[in-house]
């Protein structure tokens, strides 16, 4: 039950939802639903407008456009998980979408719903990370492209305004690299203690480029970047010890699962086997 | 407190319901339908006591407005019986002990239709993989497996006999 009653609307445009969504100061956008309303039943979230997008044509979709793969906002986690063009050209968003909570879950839950949630342990923020994606935001002044780089701004806080609403994710190809995403499950939560999301390019034994993106650790997803600097130009041997940056200069949670220590150290355990797998994938 | 009226499609018959924007499936099919086949477990998503099909595919009921499937077509196990007797995994259910207290049934009921519907042939991994958000506390799952697979077998058997 959710305690707080709402006005609720579902239009059937885009450019009528960021209508209504900017018409009250406490509106919100409901997607999947799997983040927002579990929220609205504990009170955490009391919105006096829902927004519901689910009515709005074209926005489920994942395809091909030059050295790009655009996913809608509103493409399931199941979509996304057995998509064969993603597992082709851009397998790391599958492989995160594969491991996030389970089959009901995954077939309600959406990537746009997901990301501007920016649960501290959910999976598709490592992902993005380590593949330089980019959201693609509709507000009532038009589309703008944000970095995922420079989305991710704290516990459940993101670059995006109240008034915009995701409306695509890009992800480059990564045909020519070896992607991994690998997940330390809370046992009850499904949500990642640590997920690390890793994007490598291995060239005559050397490591010519990586990119590494880490959820769970702290109170938003980021970029090891200690690791990539300790990584590139170096021969494989290197990843045992740049995966003992993964967590530097981090502030790490800390639950009664997981302290903040064990969590950074888990970070670089388990940012060692995802590069090691990687790695191992890249030299076949 | 203001309601709206909706119309739900649910087992094939449409109802005009007068609801208010907050109230979930779940609470609509139990409370304003009678459907009380499907459950409240957890209510937070985990368990899969309340899992429906909307448009085919298996979804928390408890985790969904009963506006947002406005036009979209509902099942629940209610609806499952085929010519009005028990389908192939109903039965198999029975006969194999698939189902001790049975407050989880229903839920695995609506997750198993899916999966065969999609996958006539799942190997136990499949299965495994499919049943993975709904939770039983009593079978230990493995009488469950036994009558799945006496299903398949059974919906295979009558598919050659049509033959």
């Amino acid at each position: 039950m959710i305690p707080v009653n709402f006005d609720y609307e579902s239009p059937s445009t885009l450019a009528e939802a960021l209508k209504l969504l900017a018409s009250r100061e406490d509106a919100k956008v409901l997607a999947g639903g799997h983040s927002l309303l579990p929220a609205m039943k504990l009170r955490l979230a009391q919105p006096a407008l829902l927004v519901d997008i689910g009515r709005i044509a074209g926005l489920s979709y994942i395809r091909e456009s030059n050295d790009q793969i655009l996913v809608g906002a509103m493409t399931t986690h199941a979509d996304i998980a057995s998509s064969k063009l993603l597992q082709r050209s851009s397998p790391l968003l599958s492989q995160a979408a594969t491991q996030i909570g389970d089959t009901q879950v995954r077939n309600r839950g959406t990537i746009g719903g997901s990301l501007a949630q920016a649960h501290p342990g959910a999976d598709y923020p490592a992902a993005v990370l380590a593949l330089d994606a980019q959201i693609i935001a509709a507000g009532p002044s038009g589309e703008r492209v944000i970095a995922a780089t420079a989305f991710f701004v704290g516990m459940f806080t993101t670059a995006l305004r109240p008034d915009e609403i995701i409306t695509e994710v890009r992800v480059p190809k990564t045909e020519n690299e070896s992607v991994v995403y690998k997940k330390h499950h809370h046992p009850a939560s499904g949500y990642a203690v640590v997920g690390v999301a890793v994007r490598l390019k291995v060239s005559g034994g050397k490591i010519e480029s990586a990119a590494l993106g880490l959820s769970g650790v702290s109170q938003n997803a980021y970029r090891a970047t200690a690791v990539e600097k300790a990584l590139r130009g170096k021969p494989v041997a290197a990843i045992r010890e740049a995966a003992a940056h993964a967590a530097e200069n981090i502030e790490a949670l800390g639950d009664y699962y997981a302290s903040a220590e064990y969590r950074k150290h888990l970070a670089t355990v388990m940012t060692r086997r995802a590069l090691e797998q990687a790695a191992s994938g890249a030299a076949k | 407190m203001k309601k709206e009226l909706i119309e739900l499609r649910v087992n094939g018959r449409t109802h005009e319901l007068a609801l208010e924007p907050s109230k979930l499936l779940l609470d609509t099919l139990r409370e304003d339908l009678q459907l009380t086949g499907s459950k409240r477990g957890c209510d937070d998503s985990s368990c899969g006591a309340c899992t429906v099909q909307v448009d085919g595919i298996p979804v928390l009921s408890c985790t969904l407005l009963a506006a947002s499937c406005e036009g979209q077509e509902i099942t629940t196990v209610e609806g499952v019986s085929e010519h009005g007797s028990l389908a192939a995994i109903q039965k198999a259910y029975g006969d194999w002990g698939g189902a001790q207290c049975g407050f989880c049934t229903p839920g695995f009921m609506m997750t198993v239709k899916h999966l065969m519907a999609e996958n006539p042939d799942p190997t136990e991994q499949e299965v495994r993989a499919a049943l993975s958000g709904n939770l039983c506390r009593c079978t230990g799952y493995s009488q469950m497996y036994e009558a799945i697979k006496a299903a398949i077998e059974a919906e295979q058997k009558g598919m050659a006999a049509a033959k």
